[in-house]
C-alpha cells in the first residue's frame, strides 16, 4: 500500500491526466460491479486528487475493518477471485471515458498458487478460464504487469501459474525476478518530475542550397522545469478570480479597445509604427533554417550560448529522402570534426545557429543519448562583452601560475575527482520542496516532507585527512602559508571598520559621557532647556542615536519627545 | 553616457570600402538616437585635401588634409554627414588625427568630466606615417599620446581594414602601433576582413560590466578564493515600443498619447466586486484540484539558500555536454587586485585545462534567493599581459529539465533511407568546400564580428521614419543579407549542385504545414461563410465567431477544429486534446450510426487524425486507436464501415512515414488484408465471450 500511495504521490506531480483505479481480490467484502466473490473494487478509474491519495493512505490503517481479507477457502469451490479481478479490471478500464490510452493492470500478489484450495476437479478448468482471461485483455490493448512479492522464508515461484499468464521466454524468466523487485523500488522511489511526451516543437525546412531542401522535426529535449501555472484565487472562498485587462488612454481615461500602432521618441520626434510594420522589420527572411558552412568545433567557444538548445531529427513527412542527406551530413560533421552554421530564420529572434552533430549512444538499458543534431543559440556582436578586459583596469596586477601551482591544482583536482556523473544525480531542490509543499497542503499533511538538497557538496568527505592535505598543499602554495593568519589579520582590521566609521564611534562615546552629565528630565520638567547650548543638547541627542539636524527648538522638541513629554 | 570620436580614413586606397564605412558609422548612430541620445559625438576625416582643425590654427603649420567636426549631442545632422562621406585625395597620417582627435576631447572636457571618452579609428593602414619630431622615435611619440590618453580616460579602439588579401601582410607596423595604443588605454583593434565584419566591429555603446556576484567560491570550507561574477553575454532585444493611443484630439501638443494597462481582478460570484491583491492566492494545480497558496505561507513554505559559491567537484568536459547550457555564459574573474586570486585561479584554469576537466558549483548569487542554480567552470586561458585568467560559467540542467525521448537508430532505419557511399563523399566534399575556418586564424561569421541584422534593419527603420513618418520598411543592407544567405562565387554553386543532385529529395505535395492549411482553408470558408451569416441575421457576429479560440473537437465542424487545436502553440496539451477529442468524436460518430449514415464523416475524421498523428509524430496514438477500432467494427454491426476504410485504404502508420513507428509498411499493408481473412475465428470468439457474459451476469442475478 505504501508503494503505491507513493506512486500516486508522484503520478499526481508528473503525469496529471492519468487515471488510477485500485482493486482488491481475495477479501472478506465484495463490492464490484459485477458483484463477483472476493474482489473489492475501492477506488472506480478516475483521474487523481487529493482526496483519491488520501483515502489509499488511510486504508493501510483500517484496512481489515473495511474491506478484510480472506485466504480463499470460504468460498464456494467455483470461485476464482484472480479471474474475478481480471474481469473486474478489465471492465473497469473498459468504461473509462478517454479510450486508447494505455491501459495497464498492475497486479499485486505475494501467492504464487492462485488455485492451491481449489477443487481438484475445477482446479484445471479455473487455469485455463484465468489463462484466457489475461489473454483476452492483452488482446485488448490492456498490459498486465505482475509485481510479485515473496512471502517470508518462501521464494515466489513463477513456474507454478504465472509465467503461463503473463507469456515470458524462458530466458526473461530468470530474470524476471530480480526486475521485478527492482521496479518495485522504482516504483516507492521515483522522483517527483513533470513528464512531457515528445513532441515536435515545430517542422521546419533545412535549406542546404538553392533548390535543395530537406524536412526536419526540432525538439525541446533540455528545457527549465517550472513550478507550473498557478490561477488567482480569492483567499476567503477559495475560487478562482476572473482577471479584467483594460488598456486606458492616459490623456483622455478613456478605454483603448484595440490598439495597432506603437510609438517611441527618437531623433527628438514622436515616431509611430505599426504592428505589422514592426513584423515585417523582424522577419528579414522567409527561409527557415539555412547553411552557411562549417566550421571546425574548436570555433565554438563556451561562451557562444544565449538560451537552451533544440534538438533536430529528420523528417520524412514533407521531403522524401531527407533521412539520408541528413544521415549523410551527420556522418560527415562527425568525420571531420566540424558543425554546421546555419541561420535560423525565427519571426521572433531569428539567430546565427550551431548546429553540432550527436552520435548515438545506447547501453543494456536502451537509448541513452538519440542521434540527431543541437542547435546552438550564438550571439551577436552586440549580445559578447569583454568584462575580462574592462575590469582589470584597477590596478593590483595579475598572476599567471607558474608549473608548481599548476602540479598542486592538478593534485586537488584528482582529488575533488567526481566520477561517472551525470547531471540526472542532481534535482532542483526548490522544484521538490514546492511539490512537497503542495502534497502537505493539498493531502492536509502536518509536516512537510524534507527534501534533500543534492546540490550541496559532500562536506563530510570533504573533512577527509586525504583531502584535507591536498587543499592545504595548494593553499600554501598559491596563498603562501601565513595567508589563514594575514586573512584573519585583515578581517580584524575590517571588524574594526574605517577611520571615518572609527571616528563617528568615537564621537558617539565622548557624547555619551557628557551626556551622563545633565539630569535631562529635571532639566526639561523646569523648561530650562533652551538655556543650554546647541553643542549641550547635541550630547543628548548623538548618545542616544537621534538626528542633530535642525534648529535648537527643533532639537529641544525631539529632546522631549524622546523623554516622552 | 558617452562621448566619442570617429577618426575615418579617406585617402585613395581607402575609397572601395568608404561607402561600407559611411553605412557603419551611420549605423551606429542611428542607435545612439534611440536610447543614447545624450551621447555626444564628433569627427574627424583625414587624407583630405583641405586642411580645417583646431590644432592647425594653432600651431599654424602641419596636421595636413584633417577637417574635424566638433562634439555635438548626437543628431540626424551628423547622421546625414557620415553618410555622404567625401573622398580624400592624399594618404593621410593617422598618427596626426589621432592627436587632433585627443585634442577635441581635451579641450570639450578638461580632466572634469565622468563618463565614458572613446576614439574610434577606422583605417586601412596602407598610407604612409610621417616621421614623427626629431629626437623621438615613432614609439616613443605613440608612448607619449597613449599615456596622455590614459591620464583622461580616453578609450581607443580601432578597425583596421584588411579586406584585399594581397594587403594582408602590409601595414604590420601600423597594427603594432595601433594594438599597443588599444591595450594601454583598455580598448580593441580589430581586424576587418569583410564589410559585414565592420558592422560587428564597431561597438555602438560601451557597457559598463557590473557584477552578479562578489565574493567566495568556497572549494573545501577551509578553501576558498575570491571571485566576482560578470555576465558574458547578454542578448540584445528589438526594444519594445509603447502602444500608442489615439484617443487625443491631434490638435492637442502636450498629449502623450500612453496607454495604460489596468487589471483587474473580479470576484467569480459577483463580478463587480474586485479582489485586492491581499486577499489573492496564488492557486497551484495538484491533480486536477487547486491548491490554494497565501503569500505568507509561500513566504515561509518556500525554498531558500544562503548566498553563496561552492565547489562539488570535478569531473571530465565529456560529462557536461554542449547543449545542456542553459542561459547566456557568466564569467568568473579574480577579484581585481587580489594577486592571490588571480594566481589561485590560473592555477586551476590551467590544471583544468591539461587535464580536459570542468569543474560543477552550486550557486547563489543573493542571501535568501529562492532557488539555486548548478554550473560549469571551463577554464578561459588569457594570452595577453595584464589580463587574468578567468572561468567562462555556463548552468547545467537539473535532473528535472532533460526531457528523455528516444529516437530511431540510424542503422535501424530502412536501406533506401541510408545514405550510400558515394553520397557520404559527396557530403565529406561539401563540407570541405563550404568550410568557414579553413586555418586557426582565419574565421568568417564569427559571432563576435557579426551585428544582428534584425536590430540594424530596425533602428535603420526608426531613423527614416523620423524623417518621413510614412517611410517604408527599408530592405535588409545588402552587407548584412550575408548573415542569412551564405553568398557563393558561381563556380560554388555549380559544383554545390552537382553534389546535391547525388540525392533524391521529392516534396510532397500534401504536406503544407497545419497553419497554411487552415489560413487556406479560412479563405475558402470566407467566401462561403461569409453571405450565409450576413443573411441569418443572428446576433452572432461573423468576427465573434473567427476569433473564437477552439478549445475541444467538437462535433459539428471536427476536421476544421482538429487542425486549429494541432495548430495551437501556446501549450504542449493542445495536441494530446486533440487527438483525444477526435478519437472520440470518430467513436461516437460510429456508435450513434443508423443504416451508415456518418460513416462518410468518420471516414474524413479517420483520415484527418491520421494525417494529424502523422505530422505530429504520434504513430502509436493512432495505431493503437486504429487496432481497436478494427476490433470495434470487424464482423460487427459496423463491418461495412471497415469495408469502407479498406477501400480507402487507410492503413496503421508506418515506419516510412513516422521513423518510431513499430510498424513496417508491409505490416502495415497486411493489417487490412489478414484482418479480413481472419474475420471468422475473431466472430467466433467474440461470441463465445458474450455467452461467458451472459453466463456471469445470469449467475449474478
Amino acid at each position: 500500500m505504501e508503494s503505491i500511495t507513493e506512486d500516486l504521490k508522484t503520478r499526481i506531480i508528473s503525469r496529471d491526466s492519468d487515471e488510477v483505479g485500485i482493486c482488491f481480490i481475495n477479501t472478506r467484502e465484495k463490492n464490484n460491479s459485477l458483484s463477483s466473490e472476493g474482489v473489492y473494487t475501492f477506488k472506480e478509474l478516475s483521474k487523481l486528487s487529493a482526496s483519491f491519495i488520501k483515502d489509499t493512505s488511510s486504508l493501510c490503517e483500517n484496512f481489515d475493518s473495511v474491506i478484510g481479507s480472506n485466504d480463499g477457502s470460504n468460498y464456494g469451490a467455483r470461485e476464482n477471485p484472480l479471474y474475478n479481478g481480471l474481469w473486474v479490471a478489465q471492465g473497469m478500464l473498459g468504461k473509462s471515458a478517454t479510450k486508447n490510452l494505455g491501459k495497464r493492470i498492475l497486479l499485486f500478489t505475494n501467492n504464487d498458487d492462485p488455485f492451491e484450495n481449489a477443487d481438484p476437479v475445477t482446479k484445471a478448468d479455473m487455469r485455463r478460464t484465468t489463462i484466457q482471461r489475461a489473454k483476452d485483455s492483452q488482446d485488448l490493448g490492456i498490459s498486465i504487469e505482475l509485481y510479485p512479492m515473496s512471502r517470508p522464508g518462501e521464494e515466489f515461484n513463477l513456474n507454478i501459474f504465472y509465467k503461463d499468464m503473463i507469456t515470458m521466454e524462458d530466458d526473461e524468466l530468470s530474470n524476471f525476478m530480480v526486475g521485478a523487485e527492482k521496479r518495485f523500488e522504482e516504483l516507492k522511489a521515483r522522483m517527483r518530475k513533470k513528464l512531457f511526451q515528445k513532441r515536435v516543437v515545430r517542422k521546419i525546412t533545412f535549406t542546404i542550397a538553392n533548390g535543395t531542401s530537406i524536412g526536419l522535426g526540432t525538439y525541446a529535449m533540455v528545457r527549465p522545469a517550472t513550478t507550473g501555472k498557478y490561477e488567482w484565487l480569492d483567499s476567503t472562498t477559495n475560487k478562482p478570480v476572473k482577471s479584467e485587462r483594460a488598456l486606458i488612454c492616459t490623456d483622455t481615461g478613456a478605454i483603448v479597445t484595440e490598439s495597432t500602432k506603437r510609438f517611441t521618441h527618437y531623433n527628438s520626434k514622436r515616431v509611430l509604427m505599426t504592428r505589422e510594420e514592426l513584423a515585417e522589420v523582424k522577419k528579414i527572411t522567409d527561409v527557415q533554417l539555412r547553411l552557411l558552412g562549417f566550421k571546425s568545433i574548436a570555433c565554438l567557444k563556451d561562451y557562444h550560448n544565449l538560451r537552451p538548445a533544440t534538438f533536430l531529427y529528420p523528417s520524412e513527412e514533407a521531403i522524401k529522402g531527407s533521412t539520408c542527406l541528413f544521415i549523410a551530413l551527420h556522418r560527415s560533421l562527425i568525420r571531420q570534426k566540424k558543425f554546421a552554421l546555419a541561420f535560423h530564420g525565427n519571426s521572433t529572434s531569428p539567430h546565427l545557429v550551431a548546429l553540432v552533430p550527436q552520435e548515438e549512444i545506447v547501453n543494456e538499458y536502451g537509448q541513452v543519448q538519440p542521434p540527431g543534431m543541437h542547435m546552438i543559440y550564438l550571439p551577436y556582436a552586440e549580445d559578447i562583452r569583454q568584462p575580462e578586459k574592462v575590469i582589470n583596469l584597477s590596478k593590483g596586477g595579475v598572476e599567471i601560475a607558474a608549473k608548481e601551482h599548476i602540479d598542486k591544482a592538478m593534485a586537488l583536482i584528482k582529488k575533488l575527482h567526481l566520477r561517472e556523473f551525470t547531471v540526472y544525480d542532481i534535482q532542483n531542490p526548490a522544484l521538490q520542496r514546492h511539490y512537497s509543499n503542495l502534497q502537505a497542503l493539498g493531502l492536509q499533511e502536518d509536516t512537510v516532507e524534507e527534501v534533500e538538497d543534492c546540490t550541496l557538496p559532500d562536506e563530510e568527505g570533504m573533512k577527509r585527512p586525504s583531502i584535507v592535505a591536498v587543499v592545504q598543499a595548494f593553499k600554501d602554495t598559491v596563498y603562501g602559508a601565513d595567508h589563514d593568519q594575514e586573512e584573519a589579520a585583515a578581517e580584524a582590521e575590517r571588524a574594526k571598520g574605517s577611520v571615518t566609521a572609527q571616528k563617528r564611534k568615537a564621537a558617539a562615546e565622548v557624547a555619551t559621557k557628557e551626556s551622563e552629565k545633565y539630569n535631562w528630565r529635571q532639566l526639561a520638567l523646569d523648561g530650562e532647556l533652551k538655556k543650554l547650548t546647541v553643542v549641550e543638547l547635541k550630547y543628548y541627542l548623538a548618545g542616544k542615536k537621534l538626528p542633530l539636524s535642525g534648529k535648537k527648538e527643533i532639537l529641544i522638541e525631539r529632546i522631549l519627545n524622546d523623554l516622552g513629554m | 553616457q558617452e562621448s566619442l570620436v570617429f577618426v575615418l580614413d579617406v585617402s585613395p586606397s581607402m575609397h572601395p570600402y568608404l561607402h561600407h564605412v559611411s553605412k557603419a558609422t551611420a549605423a551606429v548612430l542611428e542607435r545612439k538616437l534611440f536610447n543614447h541620445k545624450n551621447d555626444e559625438v564628433g569627427l574627424v576625416l583625414f587624407g583630405m585635401e583641405e586642411t580645417d582643425n583646431d590644432l592647425r590654427r594653432e600651431v599654424g603649420e602641419a596636421y595636413e588634409g584633417i577637417v574635424s567636426e566638433p562634439i555635438t549631442l548626437v543628431d540626424g545632422e551628423l547622421v546625414t554627414k557620415l553618410r555622404a562621406l567625401p573622398r580624400g585625395c592624399y594618404a593621410g597620417d593617422y598618427v596626426d588625427a589621432i592627436v587632433v582627435a585627443t585634442d577635441m576631447i581635451f579641450k570639450k572636457y578638461g580632466d572634469g568630466k565622468k563618463g565614458n571618452k572613446r576614439i574610434c579609428l577606422i583605417t586601412d593602414a596602407q598610407s604612409p606615417i610621417k616621421e614623427p619630431m626629431e629626437g623621438m622615435s615613432m614609439m616613443e611619440q605613440v608612448e607619449k599620446i597613449a599615456e596622455k590618453m590614459e591620464d583622461h580616460g580616453v578609450k581607443f579602439d580601432a578597425a583596421i581594414l584588411r579586406m584585399n588579401e594581397e594587403k594582408r601582410e602590409s601595414g604590420s607596423e601600423s597594427t603594432e602601433i595601433l594594438e599597443n595604443l588599444a591595450s594601454r588605454t583598455h580598448g580593441e583593434v580589430t581586424t576587418v576582413e569583410s564589410p559585414l565584419c565592420l558592422f560587428g566591429a564597431l561597438k555602438p555603446r560601451t557597457v559598463t560590466p557590473t557584477t552578479l556576484y562578489r565574493g567566495d567560491m568556497e572549494m573545501t570550507p577551509g578553501a576558498r578564493i575570491k571571485v566576482w561574477v560578470y555576465k558574458k553575454a547578454a542578448q540584445e532585444r528589438v526594444p519594445s515600443l509603447k502602444v500608442y493611443s489615439d484617443k487625443a484630439p491631434q490638435s492637442d501638443a502636450l498629449a502623450t498619447h500612453v496607454v495604460k494597462m489596468d487589471t483587474d481582478y473580479k470576484s467569480s460570484d459577483d463580478p463587480t466586486v474586485s479582489i485586492p491583491k491581499a486577499q489573492r492566492a496564488k492557486g497551484y494545480y495538484y491533480g486536477q484540484q487547486l491548491i490554494p497558496v497565501t503569500p505568507d505561507m509561500e513566504l515561509s513554505l518556500k525554498f531558500t539558500a544562503d548566498k553563496g559559491v561552492k565547489l562539488l567537484g570535478f569531473t571530465e568536459a565529456a560529462n557536461i555536454p554542449r547543449h545542456y547550457y542553459m542561459k547566456e555564459p557568466n564569467l568568473f574573474v579574480p577579484e581585481p587586485g587580489n594577486r592571490k586570486a588571480s594566481l589561485a585561479i590560473s592555477a586551476l584554469a590551467r590544471a583544468l585545462k591539461q587535464t580536459n576537466m570542468v569543474a560543477l558549483v552550486r550557486c547563489v548569487w543573493r542571501q535568501g534567493q529562492r532557488n539555486v542554480v548548478m554550473g560549469v567552470l571551463t577554464p578561459n586561458l588569457s594570452f595577453e599581459d595584464g589580463i587574468a585568467d578567468s572561468f567562462y560559467f555556463n548552468i547545467v540542467p537539473f535532473a528535472e529539465d532533460i526531457r528523455e525521448f528516444g529516437f530511431a537508430s540510424f542503422d535501424d532505419r530502412p536501406a533506401s533511407q541510408l545514405p550510400s557511399k558515394q553520397q557520404e563523399e559527396a557530403t565529406d566534399l561539401l563540407v570541405q568546400m563550404l568550410d568557414l575556418s579553413p586555418s586557426d586564424s582565419v574565421e568568417s561569421l564569427q559571432p563576435e564580428k557579426t551585428s544582428n541584422p534584425v536590430l540594424q534593419r530596425f533602428y535603420h527603420f526608426l531613423y527614416l521614419k523620423s524623417l518621413n513618418p510614412d517611410a517604408l520598411v527599408p530592405q535588409l543592407d545588402e552587407t548584412l543579407k550575408k548573415v542569412i544567405e551564405p553568398d557563393f562565387s558561381s563556380e560554388h554553386i555549380e559544383k554545390l549542385q552537382g553534389l546535391c543532385s547525388q540525392f533524391t529529395l521529392k516534396t510532397k505535395n500534401s504536406t503544407k504545414f497545419w497553419k497554411d492549411r487552415i489560413e487556406a482553408a479560412a479563405k475558402d470558408d470566407d467566401a462561403e461563410a461569409k453571405p450565409d451569416v450576413d443573411t441569418s441575421g443572428s446576433g452572432l457576429s461573423f468576427d465573434s465567431f473567427a476569433t473564437r479560440q477552439v478549445e475541444e473537437v467538437g462535433s459539428l465542424n471536427p476536421v476544421q477544429d482538429f487542425q486549429t487545436l494541432l495548430a495551437r502553440r501556446d501549450s504542449d496539451e493542445w495536441v494530446g486534446k486533440a487527438i483525444q477529442g477526435m478519437k472520440k468524436i470518430i467513436i461516437d460518430l460510429l456508435d450513434s450510426s443508423y443504416k451508415g449514415n456518418t460513416y462518410d464523416k468518420a471516414l474524413t475524421c479517420l483520415a484527418a487524425l491520421r494525417s494529424g498523428c502523422v505530422m505530429q509524430e504520434e504513430s502509436k496514438e493512432f495505431n493503437d486507436f486504429f487496432r481497436v477500432l478494427a476490433d470495434k467494427c470487424q464482423g460487427k454491426r459496423l463491418s461495412d464501415f471497415w469495408d469502407a476504410v479498406i477501400q480507402r485504404k487507410l492503413t496503421l502508420i508506418s515506419k516510412g512515414e513516422v521513423s518510431d513507428s513499430d510498424v513496417t509498411e508491409e505490416a502495415a499493408l497486411a493489417f487490412l488484408t489478414s484482418r479480413t481473412v481472419k474475420e471468422e475465428p475473431t466472430t467466433a470468439e467474440e461470441a463465445e465471450e458474450i455467452d461467458e457474459m451472459d453466463a456471469l451476469l445470469g449467475e449474478a442475478v
